[in-house]
């Protein structure tokens, strides 16, 4: 435990998780939120933008952790992890870098003009003020995508003299297919997560009998969203993901499985506990066949297996990957079936009264968080035992002078203070649920400003 | 290429101090301008729109030095570890007391994140400026370029290294009285009534102590690297920077005295700018000092490959532009001053 590259892999991982709770909240509402105030801006679209003021303050609490618990992923590449920074800061500092100038300017400066403006710059400037805040949050993932991609499949580079990354060819490690892929595969994620959120709370509402018009709206498009986005995470985006993993990382495509032996005709396991020990998948319900089909298009291909890799190339964690994996693709199937259900409801119109369904919803919302971190997990622990995959190995990335003792205390720091501020901002979104929507005016003047407290 | 990227890296982070700047002065001042929760809002709602936006400067610093001096950084932010995050947890309970305060209307819940901030706005320049102070002292580099400094040592600046010593502390308290300065002059210039009366106090008893931690700061790094003079009596850039430096410090006083708020403002916008690139073009090429004055870390032993450097050109102008053209909306969407009863805007 003196090892300090096993704290540094926990800081990042326990931070970056923790950070990634709030942006996929963030981008996914922001979508949403665009929606309503386009709705809003046509002629008796006042009740579009009643909901779309409740979701912007909710909007606002998570875009503020995301905000805060950001900025120490940008610097821990420096801190935690300064010999992979030096050897390709050449390269991924410029996604890094494209970040700050083209997406935090654009969101910071129109963040408060979204939250405070409404009344002041009136609803076209505000709606204007939702998309900055949209365009701004989705082309931030995606520069963070293509700074992960470089680290998944590295292209667009060259290796100098000193063995360091440098750019050869910008455009192709900017857009490289990976990125694109991974893009649209996590942003649909993203508007799951605001979707199941918004759904819930619509609900959540409707169950009480509260806030009916509201409520309504945001269980209409939380359901429509949810369905939509649910559907293009398995397909096509999910798809494609696990084809571009297959191709170009086929040893974490058998650590997900829990693949040992190669062969054709690879059956998609379903559930089972991974044994490394014994090198074999225990107590497997599979698919026959359907692995092959999914990597390669064909039912009869070659589905190679771990054995058939050194282990010092194997992820170093497969039981967690394997479960990783499957919990993603698990859940990722339940949410096509609920919200396929809700919408089969919401189209005949008995949605509101199907109360059975309405809890269900209500309860649904943590479980996107989780399939997003489950996912990243699947990602992040597939790209092991490399930080850039096969040039780089993460055991060679780690901070030369900073030793255990000062990593786990500040991995003890951010575990103490984000505990508190995690505690904090479920007890500030509870208020705003229990407060409701409010009207512009009364949300507008002084008095309700000095009771609800502005800034 | 490797001159023009240390001079964007230093504009950048200049530009940070100048404009965080005035929101850390106005955090660390905003418990004495400002008594009542109207006129702590006041003082919220003067920065609201832009301390995020500010923050962004620090990020886009960080992200040059990244593409441009990998090494750089990567030195840097590892061997200032505890620092670092000491200054990681500030921005993140700074930025929480903002958006948080405004959610509850208690008095025990405000009390608790007006001292957060204004706790954190006084920290972080302190910090800030040991970091500067650091730089100018040299910190101990191996033969691979890498270096730990423990948060503090021997104390003295000569002996046993550590981040805070007699030295960097002096640094850091300048900087903190520049940029409570600083903000002080933003609140006088964004707010009316009673907290701009208070901050245009602030800003005149502010003024000497300015002045006073400036000479003898300048005086103990003479004292300690007399090279950084002698280098600076040879480069007509850094005279420069020092002419606008002074030209902004008197602009502050004279403009202050004559109410002129904006232009006061702007004055100490220039001194800290001059200030800042003076040190800058001082410096040039040494990003980082060995204390013993050899192998410094340089724009030119740490900078990626001309390809890397010039892929990094094709798009910083134009993602530069944009950023000019976003903070110029903000500023005139949300001109004119803060009045404490009505808080306009922000809501």
């Amino acid at each position: 435990m003196s090892d300090p590259l096993f704290w540094h892999r926990l800081q990042f991982g326990f931070t970056i998780t923790f950070h990634y709770l709030f942006p996929q909240l963030t981008m996914g509402l922001a979508l949403l939120i665009v929606v309503m105030k386009g709705q809003g801006l046509r002629a008796g679209g006042e009740v579009w933008n009643d909901a779309a003021r409740f979701w912007i303050r909710l909007f606002g609490l998570a875009f503020a952790m995301g905000v805060v618990t950001g900025i120490p992923m940008e610097f821990q590449f420096g801190t935690n992890w300064a010999a992979f920074a030096h050897r390709a800061g050449g390269v991924i500092g410029q996604t890094l870098a494209m970040e700050g100038l083209f997406a935090f300017f654009l969101e910071s400066s129109f963040l408060t003009v979204l939250l405070f403006g409404e009344r002041r710059f009136g609803p076209r400037v505000h709606a204007l003020a939702a998309l900055a805040l949209f365009i701004g949050s989705w082309l931030s993932g995606y520069f963070i995508i293509a700074t992960n991609a470089f680290m998944q499949y590295p292209v667009g580079h060259s290796l100098d003299a000193a063995g360091n990354f440098q750019i050869a060819r910008l455009a192709a490690f900017v857009f490289s297919p990976w990125a694109i892929v991974e893009f649209l595969h996590n942003q649909v994620a993203a508007v799951v997560t605001g979707a199941f959120a918004m759904a819930a709370v619509g609900a959540f509402w409707t169950l009480r009998g509260e806030h009916a018009p509201v409520a309504r709206l945001s269980l209409r498009l939380g359901v429509i969203a949810g369905l939509a986005a649910a559907v293009l995470v398995t397909f096509p985006t999910g798809h494609e993901q696990g084809r571009l993993v297959a191709a170009h990382q086929p040893v974490t495509l058998a650590a997900m499985e829990g693949r040992f032996a190669g062969g054709p005709r690879a059956p998609l396991a379903m559930i089972g506990q991974p044994n490394v020990a014994e090198r074999k998948l225990d107590n497997p319900i599979q698919l026959p066949a359907v692995l092959s089909w999914i990597a390669y298009g064909d039912f009869s291909a070659n589905v190679r297996g771990l054995a058939e890799y050194p282990v010092s190339d194997w992820p170093p964690n497969i039981e967690l990957l394997f479960y990783s994996f499957h919990i993603m693709v698990g859940l990722g199937t339940l949410f096509v079936a609920v919200m396929g259900l809700a919408a089969l409801l919401l189209w005949r119109g008995r949605l509101a009264r199907a109360r059975w369904l309405l809890w269900a919803l209500a309860l649904a919302f943590p479980f996107p968080f989780i399939a997003n971190t489950a996912g990243w997990l699947t990602a992040e622990l597939g790209r092991q035992p490399w930080l850039v995959y096969g040039l780089l190995r993460t055991a060679d990335g780690g901070s030369p002078t900073v030793h255990a003792g000062a990593t786990l205390f500040t991995t003890l720091g951010f575990a103490g203070l984000y505990f508190v501020l995690g505690a904090l901002f479920l007890a500030l979104v509870a208020r705003e649920i229990h407060h409701g929507p409010q009207p512009q005016a009364a949300a507008g003047s002084p008095s309700a400003s000095v009771e609800r407290g502005g800034a | 290429m490797e001159a023009l990227w240390y001079a964007i890296a230093a504009l950048t982070l200049a530009v940070y101090v100048v404009m965080d700047g005035f929101d850390f002065g106005a955090g660390a001042l905003h418990l004495w301008v400002a008594r009542r929760d109207a006129e702590r809002r006041q003082v919220l709602a003067a920065i609201g729109p832009f301390w995020d936006g500010n923050e962004v400067w620090l990020l886009a610093a960080g992200g040059v030095l990244f593409l441009a001096f990998p090494k750089a950084l990567a030195a840097g932010l590892s061997g200032f570890y505890l620092a670092i995050m000491l200054v990681l947890w500030l921005l993140i309970l700074r930025g929480i007391a903002i958006e948080f305060r405004s959610h509850v209307g208690d008095g025990l819940w405000r009390a608790f994140w007006d001292g957060t901030f204004g706790l954190a706005s006084t920290l972080l320049p302190l910090l800030f400026g040991v970091a500067l102070g650091n730089l100018l002292r040299g910190v101990p580099l191996d033969a691979d370029g890498w270096f730990a400094l423990a948060l503090f040592a021997s104390g003295s600046p000569r002996g046993a290294l550590g981040i805070l010593d007699g030295f960097t502390l002096l640094t850091g308290l300048f900087a903190l009285a520049a940029l409570a300065h600083h903000g002080a002059l933003f609140l006088a210039w964004k707010t009316e009534g009673a907290v701009r009366a208070r901050s245009r106090a602030a800003a005149g008893w502010l003024f000497p102590i300015v002045l006073v931690l400036w000479a003898v700061t300048t005086a103990a790094t003479a004292a300690l690297a007399p090279e950084l003079f002698a280098a600076f009596a040879l480069r007509p850039l850094a005279w420069l920077a020092a002419a606008l430096f002074v030209a902004g410090f008197a602009t502050s006083l004279a403009a202050r005295g004559a109410g002129r708020d904006l232009a006061a403002f702007l004055g100490s916008a220039a001194f800290l700018l001059g200030l800042l690139g003076a040190t800058a073009a001082t410096l040039f090429p040494t990003l980082i000092p060995a204390a013993d004055r050899r192998q410094a870390l340089t724009a030119f032993n740490t900078a990626a490959s001309r390809a890397s450097l010039a892929a990094g050109l094709r798009w910083w102008p134009l993602g530069l532009l944009l950023a000019i053209a976003y903070i110029a909306v903000v500023f005139r969407l949300h001109r004119g001053r803060c009045g404490p009863a009505a808080v306009d805007g922000r809501d």
